[in-house]
């Protein structure tokens, strides 16, 4: 797979405040990448160089081969992107903000109208084209926000927490649509997110703080570099469980133990095979890669 | 439709939804308005009749008609530029609540938003101005009427260059506003002192020396004229069909703003659409300018 985004020894700068340092990743074209960190980490900073609404102070941009020094509006005819909030037109119906978004891209008349029930199959939203956007509920209006970004076939989608403040239900059909848009047209998804269960789902995840690089990989070896196992044991009785020299907690009538790597609870088990009647072997979450990275949580996240 | 028609769209179907934009819009027209029909109007009409001399008996309708003449020129000259001011509002809400950011990450060359903003805010005030001008000239045709189709097409056209020149304003000022709070500060201070400084609410010639001659430096102040100047044509023409000697008819013209000089030079009609014009296409040529600028800045 090609890199479809290489970011290399990017610098930003705000007065004396250095919002992105040397920043250097790449992005593989089709993979789901997450892009991790704490408001005020730099990754909206990150997101706005991309798309062509910031000057960068330093370094190279390259998106789908092309220098956004010299190509910022071929990359941004390849972008699709949803924003934080929503910035569309709440005043206007969603059929008028879809119009009006649409001619951007010079999509008009017929290729617009069809382009447009695509989308309302695809996301489930004809019945709302004629109601005002700002009357539409959050995952209504997320749908059409998303739509919106879809509109003119984007190589590449970014997705600015996109899911932040949707019920359960509502973030299912959204990753469930964008999933079967990677699969059918190999898009490239580029996330920020303060859910952490939606990171674990990415194929690559890199964690910035403070404008820098504190951490990349996929997420089994961040959580195999960052975090250790944990084994829930059942059945056990607590004098069981001290007998095996572990540091352990009490978890709804069963033990946790940590242990450093997947080996060492293998061995552990072996050697106590008396003890381990019922259990089970966890990684650590990426909640806990995060807080071992940059020593913060996310809010938002799986708490939430 | 092509790309541009639909920005343009966009634009004016978001003015026409937000009622509190709109009827912000009609605040300064209504409230001219009403102080007019209420309370002006009698001031005028006594201040009229006073000028005139006492052995001259004048129909009723015809000193209504030139009160109504004064009035809708007011009314009219504010208005054009108050409300391209508030239609352009627009521009400055699509900074203040994000949807930009959501307009520049699409290819679409800047000058396609400059010209969405600028178009779009055209065709709102005209709008709102254009049926401004139709109630306007009712009140005149109930007042007294001594227009010509001549004066009233003129009217018209006053009225169109005036809207292009304050919305070529508005766009140069709306240019550098980015906050809610911006927009009411901008808005209220335009309501109030627009009127002043083209001598909608007071006639020039009623200020002091310095002040005219800043005042003539001022491009509305020669829309202001121009719509007066054919909102009493008829009526002063009547005037003088009617016995008043031609000097108190000048003498009316010129305390009503009709006779504008500049620095002691007469200007005369067409020199004031020479003037409205240039300074609509420079205001016009500014906006581009800065749109590229900041465009390139960004």
């Amino acid at each position: 797979m090609k890199d479809i985004i290489q970011i290399d020894h990017l610098d930003k700068r705000f007065g004396d405040i250095r919002a992105v340092q040397d920043l250097s990743f790449r992005v593989r074209q089709g993979e789901l990448f997450a892009f991790l960190g704490v408001n005020g980490a730099g990754k909206s900073t990150t997101i706005n160089i991309l798309c062509g609404q910031l000057p960068k102070d330093g370094g190279s941009v390259v998106i789908d081969g092309q220098d956004l020094d010299r190509d910022a509006d071929a990359i941004k005819r390849g972008l699709g992107v949803v924003f934080q909030t929503s910035a569309l037109d709440a005043p206007l119906t969603v059929a008028d903000n879809l119009e009006s978004r649409a001619a951007l891209y010079g999509i008009t008349g017929a290729a617009y109208r069809k382009r447009l029930s695509e989308l309302a199959e695809l996301l489930d939203f004809g019945d709302l084209l004629r109601r005002t956007l700002g009357r539409l509920s959050g995952g209504q209006r997320r749908r059409i926000d998303i739509a919106r970004a879809l509109f003119h076939r984007p190589k590449i989608l970014i997705l600015d927490e996109p899911t932040t403040g949707l019920d359960p239900q509502t973030r299912r059909t959204i990753w469930n649509v964008i999933a079967g848009l990677r699969r059918s047209e190999h898009m490239t998804v580029f996330l920020t997110t303060h859910y952490m269960e939606e990171a674990a789902e990415a194929d690559y995840v890199v964690i910035i703080d403070s404008g820098r690089i504190a951490a990349r990989g996929t997420p089994l070896e961040l959580k195999n570099t960052y975090t250790g196992d944990y084994i829930t044991l059942y059945g056990a009785s607590e004098e069981e469980v001290r007998s095996l020299g572990r540091d352990y907690e009490t978890r709804k009538g069963a033990y946790r133990l940590s242990v450093p790597d997947t080996g060492t609870a293998t061995g552990l088990i072996l050697k106590h095979p008396e003890v381990f009647r019922d259990y089970e072997i966890t990684k650590g979450k990426m909640d806990d890669v995060f807080l071992a990275v940059t020593g913060k949580t996310l809010e938002g996240g799986n708490g939430k | 439709m092509s790309r541009t028609g639909i920005v343009i769209k966009r634009n004016v179907r978001l003015f026409f939804r937000d009622k509190g934009m709109f009827f912000t819009s009609l605040i300064t027209p209504a409230i001219l308005l009403v102080l007019y029909a209420t309370f002006l109007a009698g001031v005028y009409r006594d201040s009229f009749t006073a000028a005139l001399p006492p052995a001259l008996q004048l129909p009723e309708d015809l000193v209504d008609g030139l009160v109504g003449g004064q009035l809708i020129s007011s009314i009219l000259a504010v208005s054009c530029v108050t409300v391209a001011f508030c239609s352009n509002f627009v521009m400055v809400q699509d900074k203040a609540n994000g949807t930009i950011r959501d307009l520049r990450i699409s290819p679409m060359r800047p000058a396609v938003l400059a010209v969405g903003y600028y178009a779009a805010t055209l065709i709102s005030t005209l709008l709102i101005c254009f049926v401004a001008t139709g109630i306007c000239l009712l009140y005149v045709a109930v007042t007294g009427w001594y227009l010509s189709a001549a004066d009233v097409c003129l009217l018209f056209l006053d009225v169109l260059l005036l809207t292009l020149f304050g919305t070529a304003l508005s766009s140069v000022v709306n240019l550098f506003l980015s906050t809610q709070g911006q927009i009411s500060a901008v808005g209220a201070v335009i309501s109030a002192g627009y009127g002043f400084l083209c001598g909608a609410y007071m006639p020039i010639s009623s200020f002091g020396d310095q002040l005219q001659k800043a005042l003539s430096l001022l491009p509305g102040t020669y829309g202001t004229s121009l719509i007066r100047n054919h909102a009493l044509r008829g009526a002063l023409e009547e005037l003088r069909a009617h016995g008043v000697p031609e000097e108190a008819v000048e003498g009316i013209r010129d305390s009503l703003d009709c006779n504008l000089a500049f620095f002691g030079t007469p200007v005369g009609i067409p020199a004031m659409y020479a003037v409205l014009g240039l300074a609509t296409l420079a205001l016009v040529g500014l906006y581009i300018l800065l749109h590229a600028v900041k465009k390139k800045t960004v």
